[in-house]
């Protein structure tokens, strides 16, 4: 029997609204895929692509952005900020050969806990069925090494 | 045998600009000669690499190394004048980042082999290739195996120090003679090991003399649909994509002073880790809308992100190559 | 029983060459190899790149000339959008050009074929490099050499933002307007040019030309191969470097075609050989043969000789006078001996620095436009220019962009490689009999390949006054025979 491509996602949720959104999930016992590893940040626009790149090179097979809805930014425009990085961040990332679905943004409030929940689940699917990215890892000479396991994040 | 400390300069992957620009220095490179015992430079001196092995461990005191590591007699002499030398230098934009060179990661190397060798009027018609091992009528002949990625110094060797930019400008080269000079004369300190010399601290908009303003980006545009460029103006507020922002300091902004965007060539500023990310944070925060189809549209302005962002840099940024460059050769 | 002789690396070339040569069993040179070892992928990697970056990113491929791929770069995209840029711009371009030209000759002549000529073949290995010429033609001349490559990379800067890369050839035009204190200095310096340029072939003739050893070397037959010539020539078929038709002339001088830079693909095929990375270019119409002379081998040449053979003259008077008593002493067109290419590159060196005065002092230089937008939609261009080492011709295809979707380069040096295989060839079977190697060889041969200023031209030869050089005889077993060794301990 084949084991199924278990997708391991990154996903930088704002502090303001889906990180809550996740906590507000766990609270009603909406499940939603483990594959995915939280990393909380103050604002959506904080991400800076380096992160993303990061992630991807390390063993992410995609990453997922969440930010408060426009208009609604705790810090007022920088959710305007994340999107435009995001667009011109998702059409390098073509240019390296990656396919533009691996990374994914996504408005959600503090209070939609259900959705953000069904919207992490069906990113993990999307992604099952790209396959793994399998960035190459470097060894110290700076040859290819072999798939090395990626470091466990905690929620 | 002269009591001269030992002096060294090697090419790799790399194109002659930085040679050019150490004898653009004029007269100081009489300085080199005198204070210098050259034992290894192709461009001038005939020493060959058996010479070089033959040397003691450690006994060339400074190595100015150019050029990327492109295939396997690059990486061997890049480990051989490692062992030789007490101070290796990446020197210029190729041994750094990878430089324009670096751009082949974009493809994987069978492809840069079959293009070179099906072009228009390349006669080919049984397709031949380079063969790294070949038997000619009367004996083996052999040339290098290229790798699949093109590689920086530092991903290859330990360095100890880096000189940035697509060639590092002959004045920046002089200081640096001028502190190897001061160092051997016991007069100032080696910088710390791992250090960026001849250059600057900030960006190339710190040395820019044009002014800026606030910017709000309603569109990018191609140098040719803006030319000539308001002399007095940031050239990215023109609308024509500029890396000043992320780029090392240290060339006087020479490129903008003449009406030509900066293309990046001396590299990351001092303290950032990606160059290309920290290129699509600056441009993205100035593009000034909301929506996202507005917002693309005015992305469309930028036709070739990856090599807008990435120009001399791709090989030493986070994600390296295209995933098809190693994809396709077994990985 | 073969036995090899390998010489590696060979140096003052782009990159790394080596030559390898094979004996048969009476110790004669059964065949020879020059050996290109590298590829960086230019015509892969450029595509995708927006076509006006082409000639920032053709610079990379030689430092030394990037000034050729800057200007062929600029062409050909002016070519792609269908746009002519306005005569100021051009003229800036050219006037540049030239005065880089006059900067590269002079670095050949004195560091690289100087110690060979002007200190001479026999000479002391020692004395055989740049400070060997500076004691023989006195120090004052080695501060005006530095003060020639200074004056030359200053203009390169003032007009293209840098010394070396220059940044600022753009579809349609150039980005640079030329101030009227700026031309001052661009004329000052161009008038000490053509003097300086006056000089050096005075020097050659006093030091070269008067010794007869050096004479029947030039005349004689080890470096003498009679292949077609080919340079750009302009509406009066006199040499220019910037821009105009490419001409070929037969070993006999007589015209054999003359085409537009857009129709090169008809004129010209490469070659391929297993055992290196470097291609073949030779005359289509005439056929591979081989690596072999004449009229019936599609083998040609691209260098300064080239250039003046397939020529009817120099556009500047002084320069014209140099041509004339260079084909009066060497018996008239078309000239085969390598070695006079040295002489060749000396007239050139003159006219490129008449041509920096003359476009400095035209009135429209400092003219304000420099630039015509592009309109209509971008498709294919080819640009052609002379560098230093040989035509360069760069042909893009975009799309309705302007984005590059394929390119081919056939670069300078490239034209000569198979002349280049040839002559090392000629001079190794000239040289080496019964299995014996010997001093004479290791600089003979390097002569052959030097003549051709093989890409890189920028060498002051060997600083510390040696040019090591082992050559290794084994025989079949691999057992070291005999080791041939020059300044190496």
């Amino acid at each position: 029997m084949s084991e199924q491509f278990e997708p391991v996602i990154v996903g930088f949720t704002c502090n303001w609204c889906s990180y809550r959104a996740a906590d507000a999930a766990g609270t009603a016992r909406v499940k939603y895929a483990p594959n995915i590893r939280l990393i909380r940040l103050m604002c959506s626009g904080r991400l800076d692509p380096s992160f993303v790149m990061k992630a991807l090179a390390g063993g992410a097979d995609g990453v997922l952005i969440t930010g408060c809805h426009p208009g609604d930014c705790h810090y007022v425009e920088q959710n305007y900020k994340a999107l435009r990085r995001f667009l011109l961040l998702r059409r390098t990332l073509m240019g390296f050969g990656m396919e533009p679905e691996r990374i994914k943004l996504i408005w959600a409030s503090a209070a939609e806990g259900v959705r953000l929940a069904h919207e992490i689940d069906s990113f993990v699917e999307e992604i099952r069925k790209l396959g793994p990215l399998n960035w190459p890892k470097w060894n110290g000479n700076g040859q290819i090494a072999e798939k090395q396991p990626i470091m466990e994040v905690t929620a | 045998m002269s009591d001269k400390p030992k002096f060294a300069m090697y090419w790799a992957a790399s194109c002659g600009g930085c040679e050019i620009a150490v004898l653009n220095t004029h007269e100081k490179i009489l300085d080199v000669d005198a204070i210098f015992d050259v034992v290894f430079w192709p461009v001038a001196v005939d020493t060959k690499y058996k010479d070089v092995e033959a040397m003691e461990d450690g006994s060339i005191l400074l190595t100015l190394w150019n050029g990327g590591i492109r295939n396997d007699e690059n990486e061997h002499i890049a480990h051989l004048l490692r062992r030789k030398s007490k101070i290796l230098v990446a020197f210029g934009s190729c041994a750094t980042e990878g430089c324009i060179p670096g751009l082949a990661n974009l493809s994987p190397v069978d492809e840069i082999v079959s293009t070179a060798f099906n072009t228009l009027t390349t006669d080919n018609p049984q397709g031949i290739y380079p063969q790294t091992s070949y038997n000619a009528p009367e004996g083996v002949l052999t040339i290098p195996t290229l790798y699949p990625v093109l590689r920086t110094l530092a991903q290859v060797v330990d360095v100890d120090y880096f000189m940035p930019g697509c060639p590092p400008e002959s004045h920046q080269i002089a200081a640096v003679i001028d502190l190897v000079v001061q160092v051997l004369q016991g007069k100032a300190e080696l910088p710390p090991k791992g250090s960026y010399i001849g250059a600057g601290n900030s960006t190339v908009c710190d040395e820019c003399k044009r002014t800026r303003n606030q910017k709000t980006i309603t569109a990018f545009k191609r140098i040719q649909e803006v030319a000539p460029v308001d002399p007095t103006l940031c050239i990215l507020e023109q609308g024509v994509p500029c890396n000043g922002p992320a780029t090392r300091s240290g060339c006087n902004a020479r490129c903008p002073a003449a009406g030509a965007q900066c293309i990046g060539c001396y590299g990351p500023a001092e303290g950032v880790i990606d160059y290309g990310a920290r290129l699509i944070t600056a441009f993205a925060s100035v593009v000034d809308a909301r929506e996202p189809a507005e917002i693309e549209a005015i992305l469309d302005g930028i036709p070739d992100p990856v090599g807008q962002f990435y120009r001399f840099n791709l090989a030493d940024s986070l994600l390296r190559a295209n995933v098809g460059a190693w994809k396709k050769n077994g990985h | 029983m073969t036995q090899r002789v390998t010489i590696d690396p060979i140096t003052r070339l782009e990159g790394h060459g080596k030559i390898e040569i094979f004996l048969d069993d009476k110790g004669e040179v059964a065949n020879s190899y020059f050996q290109i070892p590298e590829l960086r992928g230019f015509e892969r990697f450029c595509v995708g790149r927006p076509v006006e970056e082409m000639a920032l990113l053709t610079n990379r491929i030689c430092g030394v000339c990037p000034e050729a791929h800057h200007m062929a770069g600029a062409k050909a995209a002016d070519a792609v959008y269908h746009v002519d840029p306005p005569r100021t711009a051009k003229m800036l371009r050219e006037l540049l050009y030239s005065a880089f030209y006059a900067t590269d000759h002079t670095t050949h002549f004195y560091a690289l074929a100087g110690p060979d000529f002007i200190v001479g073949p026999d000479a002391p290995v020692a004395e055989r490099n740049i400070l060997g010429v500076i004691h023989k033609v006195g120090l004052e001349i080695g501060g005006k050499v530095i003060q020639m490559r200074k004056y030359g990379h200053t203009v390169v800067e003032m007009i293209g933002g840098r010394k070396v890369h220059p940044a600022t050839s753009i579809p349609g035009g150039i980005t640079k307007i030329l101030s009227e204190e700026e031309r001052v200095q661009i004329e000052e310096m161009g008038r000490w040019a053509i003097d300086f340029a006056l000089f050096t072939i005075q020097a050659f003739k006093d030091i070269v030309l008067a010794n007869k050893t050096y004479l029947d070397l030039i005349v004689g037959d080890v470096y003498n191969h009679k292949t077609y010539y080919m340079g750009l020539v302009d509406a009066n078929n006199k040499v220019n470097f910037y821009d105009g038709k490419v001409r070929v002339v037969d070993p006999e001088g007589k015209e054999f075609c003359k085409y537009e830079p857009k129709d090169y693909m008809q004129h010209i095929a490469e070659h391929v050989e297993p055992w290196t990375y470097l291609k073949f270019p030779y005359l289509k119409n005439v056929g591979w043969k081989g690596f072999v002379d004449g009229k019936d081998s599609g083998v040609y040449m691209a260098t300064p000789l080239s250039r003046l053979n397939a020529s009817d003259g120099m556009a500047t008077p002084k320069a014209q006078a140099a041509y004339d008593e260079m084909y009066s002493t060497l018996g008239g067109k078309p000239v085969h001996q390598r070695l006079a290419i040295h002489w060749a590159r000396l007239v050139e060196l003159l006219y490129a620095s008449e041509r920096w005065v003359e476009l400095a002092t035209d009135p429209e230089i400092t003219s304000p436009n420099v630039h015509t937008k592009p309109t209509e939609t971008p498709t294919e261009g080819v640009g052609i220019v002379e560098a230093p080492r040989g035509t360069l011709t760069h042909h893009y295809w975009t799309d309705e962009r302007g984005v590059v979707t394929k390119v081919n380069l056939i670069v300078g040096t490239t034209n000569n490689y198979a002349p280049i295989q040839m002559s090392t060839n000629k001079a190794a079977r000239n040289l080496i009999h019964g299995g014996k190697v010997n001093e004479g060889l290791l600089n003979m041969v390097e002569m052959a390949f030097r003549a051709y200023d093989p890409c890189f031209g920028c060498a002051t030869h060997s600083l510390p006054g040696q040019m090591p050089l082992e050559v290794t005889i084994r025989n079949k077993h691999g057992e070291v025979v005999e080791v041939v060794k020059q300044f190496v301990d």
